[in-house]
């Protein structure tokens, strides 16, 4: 019964500070995005507008509950709370620090490979029960993208397997404490791996240069575009804890997790400033880039991504034969 | 109750609901709620797997059958988008009643099987000093089973002719999905003739020959 407890208190935890660090990951967005094109942003709920996510919950709260004709009411329903769970139960083998881990399985990469492509179903899902043309283009759009750039992902990840030779998040950092961090030992390839698996991360979790399946010069808003109030509000959050947990497994993976810059004051501190760093990028793309077409988007995968990654793989596995060994 | 008990009733009532909500009329009709069901009762059995210390079986039954395979199942039922009036009603065929009569072969062998485990009158060694699989003996026991590296060694050394087959057999399957969906590219890479001048010729003996030659590239 204890294991129960600790999980239940562990996932209390996760669930809370995951979701506090999402509403205010949007504010630093707003905030981010408002610089960047010379305007102000939030500014009048709170201090500079820091309330304003608590504003934008109770606005979502209050709206009415639509559904469209011929809608799938099951599946409509149960899509929005499908896509943030999965989100969220990604977390749950992500090591914040040494102690601060939900479950240290010892195939923590695969779990969060397993979930991101279950993903799939219920953005589709959402798609499909909206009943809507602008919607199943988008999901359709979202399960094409998703398949094409889990191939870089699974293989950039397996970079990292090789290199550390685990399959545990916690032991890939305990490997890089020990080694150093992987984006920058050895030198070249880690870096390259780091960014493909950062790249193929952007497209899973649908964010510009890589966001076709939400368009809104030509889908509305893709999925979401049927949903109102907290069903909507779930949707969007669930998309951000995608990239918040997504830039915290890119930490671990080839930043070395909680390790300090040359082992200086290690803990969990660092493991936020990466992971905030990473998830702020990922805006600074959004608000610099353009976006890709369809057919843009499955070339750079197909003929570049996967090949290179490929490549990656098996340099990853001569360098551990000749050099580690 | 054990913590594991507990879990096995949850997770076994879980597949068996699933697997149990497809004979539902209402879900049973509705193709998709049908696929997604079976989406559960496969999660239900990774979280079994689990429960058996098969982590690396558990993650790999979600990433293969309840990811890839599902998602491309309810791909395509969604892009049918079948009417629950549109599907015929359910007819005995031979075939049918043939699977339902294994069927119930094998559930009966099962519940054979499970009584006699339950009765003690089968009991099977696992204690961890050597034990003998698939006729193969393996030194070193079940210490480290259903972990990743006890999988990859097994695989890499008692099952390596069986476990090189199988991917041979893997890439035969994927070159020739390959060379099927190639295939209809061709066709629509031909050139298709003008529209306009086979209308006005169509009645003509000798266009339709040119049409059909046409066709054959």
């Amino acid at each position: 019964m204890q294991g129960l407890l600790r999980g239940l208190v562990y996932g209390g935890l996760i669930i809370t500070v995951l979701m506090t660090a999402t509403a205010w990951g949007m504010w630093l967005e707003r905030k981010l995005a408002a610089r960047m094109q010379s305007r102000i942003g939030p500014n009048v709920v709170g201090k500079f507008g820091l309330l304003q996510p608590v504003a934008d919950l109770m606005k979502l709260l209050q709206k009415e509950e639509i559904y469209p004709i011929g809608a799938d009411r099951l599946l409509f329903d149960l899509a929005p709370f499908l896509v943030t769970t999965f989100a969220i139960a990604t977390a749950a083998v992500v090591p914040f620090s040494a102690d601060a881990v939900g479950a240290d399985l010892d195939v923590g990469i695969l779990w969060v490979l397993a979930l991101g492509g279950l993903m799939v179903i219920p953005v589709w899902m959402a798609g499909w029960a909206s009943n809507n043309k602008f919607a199943l283009i988008g999901g359709m759009r979202a399960v094409a993208q998703s398949i094409s750039y889990g191939v870089p992902l699974v293989l950039t990840s397996l970079v990292a397997v090789v290199f550390t030779g685990t399959m545990s998040l916690s032991g890939m950092v305990k490997f890089q404490i020990a080694h150093g961090w992987l984006a920058l030992w050895p030198p070249g390839p880690g870096v390259i791996a780091f960014l493909l698996f950062y790249m193929a991360l952007l497209a899973e979790s649908n964010r510009i240069p890589f966001d076709i399946p939400e368009a809104e010069s030509e889908l509305v808003a893709g999925i979401t575009t049927e949903y109102t109030g907290m069903k909507f509000g779930l949707l969007y959050v669930g998309e951000y804890v995608h990239t918040m947990v997504g830039s915290a497994i890119a930490a671990v993976i080839f930043l070395g997790g909680w390790d300090g810059p040359f082992h200086i004051a290690s803990g969990l501190h660092w493991m936020v400033i990466k992971t905030v760093a990473l998830f702020a990028s990922v805006y600074w793309v959004r608000w610099s880039l353009l976006r890709f077409r369809s057919d843009q988007l499955m070339r750079l995968c197909w003929v570049y991504l996967v090949p290179l990654s490929v490549g990656l793989v098996i340099f990853a596995a001569l360098w551990r034969h000749f050099v580690l060994s | 109750m054990s913590m594991e008990l507990i879990l096995f009733y949850v997770l076994g009532g879980g597949a068996l609901a699933f697997a149990a909500a497809m004979l539902l009329p209402n879900v049973g009709r509705n193709p998709i709620h049908s696929a997604l069901s079976l989406v559960g009762t496969l999660f239900c059995l990774a979280g079994l797997y689990a429960l058996l210390s098969a982590h690396l079986l558990s993650a790999l039954q979600i990433i293969v059958y309840a990811g890839a395979v599902m998602v491309l199942f309810t791909f395509v039922i969604m892009l049918l988008n079948l009417q629950p009036d549109e599907i015929q009603p359910v007819r005995l065929t031979t075939l049918k009643v043939a699977a339902g009569i294994i069927g119930l072969f094998v559930f009966g062998k099962l519940i054979t099987a499970i009584t006699l485990a339950a009765g003690g009158a089968q009991s099977v060694d696992l204690t961890p000093h050597s034990a003998a699989i698939g006729g193969a003996t393996w030194e070193g026991g079940f210490n480290g089973y259903g972990t990743i590296r006890e999988v990859g060694r097994m695989l890499y050394t008692t099952f390596l002719v069986p476990f090189e087959l199988v991917s041979v057999l893997l890439l035969v399957a994927a070159v020739g999905a390959v060379v099927l969906a190639k295939r209809s590219l061709h066709y629509i890479d031909a050139p298709t003739p003008p529209p306009a001048k086979l209308n006005r010729l169509a009645n003509k003996p000798e266009a339709a020959a040119t049409h059909d030659d046409h066709g054959h590239h």
